[in-house]
């Protein structure tokens, strides 16, 4: 792997207004991406996880400007994308491409798998019929399906075979960073594990690197290279990988790894977070995790801890460290 | 086993589309004891659902229909029962949870509402004994101010509390048997682990069978006594749980654990099991898993694999086994 940041992403917001009453006001705002940053390097995957609402799907999107940005910087190789124009970030896209949770309603129930990867190299000005149709033939082999599936519609393929037409689309430029929004957590265990070992396959091949969002963790595990896990809003730990999982420093990360179920270890002890998570729109004060944090402190509720790093590279945003 | 509560023999569910018949079950033979939890496990659209939901009565016809089969439940073949004494014995007898509490819950009613509802019409009582006991019911699955939560609205609530009130719901009238399809998919990690933990404490404190519907083997781990494993709409492998995962037979259920990503360890790669769930419409002949099994025999394309007993409770539907397979 190289030492190369590829995306570097500072200090991101994201915030969507609430409007209400006679004229439409502004009456408040769900912070939905709420101060976060972290870096991805050449041929890394980072594993972003965290529950539903937490943030991790807008931060995906805002990267690739699909939901613009509320405040802060995103660098790709050097590069602010937050001030690019439209015409610009065009270029950039062939760069970062999108996967998305759901084949069935991301792509186009009318147009043909070649249609749909052709569109995407049609786009980033591969204007030659035949070179295309050669290169769709291409990408549809590497992605395991046979180039005879090209001119199938996207319900006559099953789930399986969908995403990997998704991660045709998104291969077909040659990009170098692709974000994976939730790639498998629609599909069946047995299609799951083949989707997960294209993506480790195509990664080496080209030497991608994957912005892996998942809520799954053991998923995570399995193709992450450093994992960042979120918490409404915010980055609440951030280490590599065998860190996080043998030894998770903040109570959440904690919590999450104890809730996963185990067919390997049967009754654990289990770390039972009460109530569900804040309402992004009016998040606690202090910490946002204070409110279900087993290990709470006097000052977590007043001051909000940063990320910091307690060595080699371990980021954690606890007060406990 | 000592009581049978809910014997099934030999059900077939198809769906009469038009592109064809759909054998969304085809055959399944299985036994639920009283106070036990049967899982029944299988990749989507194995007919586990369908399972269910022919066993309470509610497949829309058209386009389904039982073409075969019986259902007992104590005694009472439950399809010959006309739709009158079905509605008495559902949700009553047989209550059950649906994946998405979301749309099975009505949005126009509370959720106090909807359990009284439920409880009067089955149990005959007062609205205020009804009331008393939705809210004692609210809070035993762990709803924290039942009064208040009782006038909400579901679109008040957050995933996991609907989830607990549709428990609460069926629960109402103490039913016999609690079939749960899929009650920790649509629910985030840590809700799911609240959610299994109800789950297990309802085990312990009620004498309730539960027929409990996943796609995922981890949690089976944790609350199931004995398991079904189901493929096309066929039994693949029935036997206890700790018996099945450290030691399963059928080539589909080895495969199926072996690829689950496994949080305690790294592999290189994952196993797969190479291609895709088949069509029920246009079925392979013989074993339904023969196209991606890696130890498919020759006699597997060809015949419908028996059932073989390998221990006492532990069943098997696989060539491998039997004696045919053996001599071919």
């Amino acid at each position: 792997m190289l030492n190369h940041k590829l995306l570097e992403v500072e200090n991101l917001k994201k915030y969507y207004p609430i409007t209400g009453g006679l004229f439409a006001r502004q009456i408040g705002e769900v912070k939905a991406v709420d101060g976060v940053s972290f870096y991805i390097k050449e041929g890394e995957t980072l594993g972003l996880a965290g529950e539903s609402g937490c943030g991790k799907s807008t931060l995906g999107r805002t990267i690739l400007r699909l939901e613009e940005p509320t405040e802060g910087e995103i660098t790709y190789q050097g590069i602010n994308i937050t001030k690019l124009t439209k015409k610009e970030l065009r270029g950039l896209r062939k760069q970062i491409q999108i996967i998305f949770q759901d084949p069935q309603s991301s792509l186009d129930p009318r147009m043909t798998a070649n249609q749909s990867i052709g569109e995407a190299l049609l786009i980033h000005g591969m204007r030659d019929d035949q070179e295309r149709a050669k290169r769709v033939a291409e990408i549809l082999e590497r992605v395991g399906l046979e180039s005879r599936h090209a001119w199938r519609y996207p319900h006559e393929f099953s789930s399986g075979q969908r995403q990997r037409i998704g991660i045709g689309r998104a291969l077909a430029v040659n990009p170098k960073l692709i974000i994976a929004d939730e790639p498998v957590s629609a599909l069946d265990v047995s299609i799951q594990a083949q989707i997960l070992n294209l993506m480790l396959d195509l990664q080496k091949e080209f030497g991608l690197a994957y912005l892996f969002i998942a809520h799954d963790l053991s998923v995570i595990r399995q193709v992450s290279h450093r994992v960042a896990i979120m918490y409404l809003g915010k980055i609440v730990e951030l280490a590599e990988k065998g860190e996080i999982f043998q030894k998770p420093l903040h109570p959440y990360t904690e919590a999450l790894l104890s809730a996963i179920p185990n067919i390997r270890q049967k009754k654990k002890t289990r770390i039972l977070l009460p109530g569900s998570v804040p309402s992004p729109l009016n998040p606690p004060p202090g910490c946002r995790f204070h409110t279900r944090c087993h290990r709470v402190l006097p000052i977590c509720d007043k001051e909000e801890p940063p990320l910091k790093d307690i060595g080699e590279g371990h980021l954690v945003a606890c007060h406990l460290y | 086993m000592t009581d049978v509560i809910l014997r099934i023999r030999n059900l077939r569910t198809y769906f009469f589309t038009r592109r064809g018949i759909v054998k969304a079950v085809d055959g399944v033979d299985f036994d639920l004891g009283k106070s036990e939890c049967l899982c029944l496990v299988g990749e989507s659209g194995c007919g586990k659902t369908v399972t269910a939901l022919s066993i309470l009565s509610l497949i829309d016809s058209p386009p389904g229909r039982i073409v075969g089969g019986e259902i007992y439940y104590n005694n009472l073949n439950l399809l010959e029962c006309p739709p009158d004494q079905i509605r008495r014995i559902r949700g009553k007898e047989i209550a059950m949870i649906f994946q998405d509490a979301q749309s099975a819950l009505n949005p126009v009613f509370t959720i106090g509402d909807q359990v009284v509802e439920q409880v009067k019409l089955h149990l005959g009582t007062t609205t205020r004994e009804a009331k008393e006991k939705a809210i004692s019911l609210l809070e035993e699955v762990g709803i924290p101010t039942p009064e208040k939560v009782a006038n909400y609205y579901p679109h008040q609530l957050s995933g996991g509390m609907r989830q607990r009130a549709m428990i609460a719901m069926s629960l109402s009238c103490d039913p016999q048997i609690l079939i749960a399809d899929e009650p920790t998919t649509a629910v985030d990690v840590t809700v799911k682990a609240q959610i299994m933990d109800i789950f297990n404490q309802l085990k312990n404190t009620r004498q309730m069978s539960l027929l409990f519907i996943t796609h995922e083997l981890s949690i089976v781990s944790e609350i199931g006594d004995r398991i079904l494993v189901m493929y096309g709409g066929r039994v693949a492998e029935t036997t206890t749980v700790s018996e099945l995962l450290n030691n399963p037979k059928h080539p589909y259920t080895a495969s199926l654990i072996k690829c689950l990503p496994d949080i305690t360890q790294v592999r290189d790669r994952l196993e797969t099991i190479p291609g895709t769930v088949p069509s029920l419409i246009d079925p392979p002949g013989g074993c339904l898993f023969h196209p991606r099994c890696d130890k498919a025999l020759p006699i597997c394309r060809e015949e419908k694999p028996p059932p073989v007993t390998i221990t006492n409770g532990h069943t098997v539907f696989c060539h491998l086994y039997s004696r045919k397979g053996e001599m071919g």
